[in-house]
């Protein structure tokens, strides 16, 4: 499957996300720069972490509205799978594709640490490999400022009952987030946005592998 | 030239984690009677326009098209003259 990894001037996750993407058998990703129009042809779109724009005015405001994003968009309704992670988790909430908004930890500090993960949903195109370990938490890294995600009580309602809540934190909640949320999907399950960093955790030199069911999933959809 | 003044701040049900340290602070320093502190911005747009109506109708376009993000906040703006 062809892949698109984004990159945005001050994204600095894209290259971990093109590594981890292509480490992957079946898998070929490559890079487009955000001041393309096109995304024909890629049966995935990552959208990588990172500050871009330097988190200028908000997290994800202004990367949002470049001109990728209109191709990003197109290819979301046509059906081709999303996945933002961290500042991608911020950019898809900025333009609309997810609903809701992450804003600042609520203890106000930057957290990078480990943390377990609950996959509240194994039924959708990322997270399908996790469904025989539904119970048995899951471990990423987080590393963000700005993850707290945050929605009203009538959007919250919602993604619980269309099951658009993917993972959980499982452990203590590091941000603030309601409900616990780590990660959620679109209604119809093709654009996913998280905090946690799958990336970062393709092997167990790297502390866990859990990530590495997410690309495979994506590929086996 | 006009320039329109927007005052960005967060919708009164989203916790202000920022405003709160804030008034931990001010509280220590000895204000008891700050119970409460929500932090917001201000954003200063200079306007190529002499009709203070249409520089109104825009400014609110660029709120709602970038400087807002209205899920989470909420805001006023005027026009002054620059």
């Amino acid at each position: 499957m062809r892949c698109a990894v984004l990159v945005f001037p001050g994204s600095n996750c894209d290259y971990d996300l093109y590594k981890a993407a292509n480490s992957v058998d079946g898998i070929d990703a490559e890079y487009v720069w955000y001041a393309g129009e096109s995304l024909q042809g890629f049966d995935a779109i990552l959208v990588p972490g990172g500050f871009s724009y330097g988190d200028a005015l908000r997290a994800g405001a202004l990367a949002a509205r470049t001109p990728i994003l209109k191709a990003l968009r197109k290819a979301a309704d046509s059906g081709v799978r999303v996945l933002g992670i961290c500042n991608g988790f911020q950019i898809l909430t900025e333009c609309g594709l997810l609903s809701g908004a992450l804003h600042r930890n609520s203890g106000l500090r930057f957290i990078c640490k480990t943390v377990e993960l609950e996959v509240s949903n194994t039924a959708t195109p990322f997270t399908s490999g996790y469904a025989g370990r539904a119970d048995i938490p899951v471990r990423f890294p987080i590393a963000h400022g700005e993850g707290n995600y945050t929605c009203d009580a009538e959007t919250l309602r919602k993604l619980e009952d269309n099951g658009q809540i993917v993972f959980r934190y499982s452990g203590s909640n590091p941000n603030g987030s309601v409900d616990n949320i780590a990660g959620i999907c679109n209604s119809e399950g093709n654009v996913l946005g998280m905090m946690p960093h799958p990336e970062r955790a393709m092997t167990e030199w790297m502390g866990t592998s859990d990530g590495r069911i997410l690309f495979e999933s994506l590929r086996g959809w | 030239m006009l320039k329109g003044i927007v005052t960005v701040s967060l919708k009164q049900d989203v916790l202000d984690p920022q405003g709160k340290a804030v008034q931990h602070s001010l509280q220590t320093l000895g204000f008891p009677e700050a119970h409460n502190v929500r932090i917001g911005k201000s954003i200063e747009v200079w306007l190529v326009e002499k009709d203070s109506q249409k520089a109104e109708s825009r400014l609110k376009e660029m709120c709602e098209a970038l400087l807002v993000n209205a899920v989470i906040e909420d805001y006023s703006f005027e026009i002054v003259e620059a």
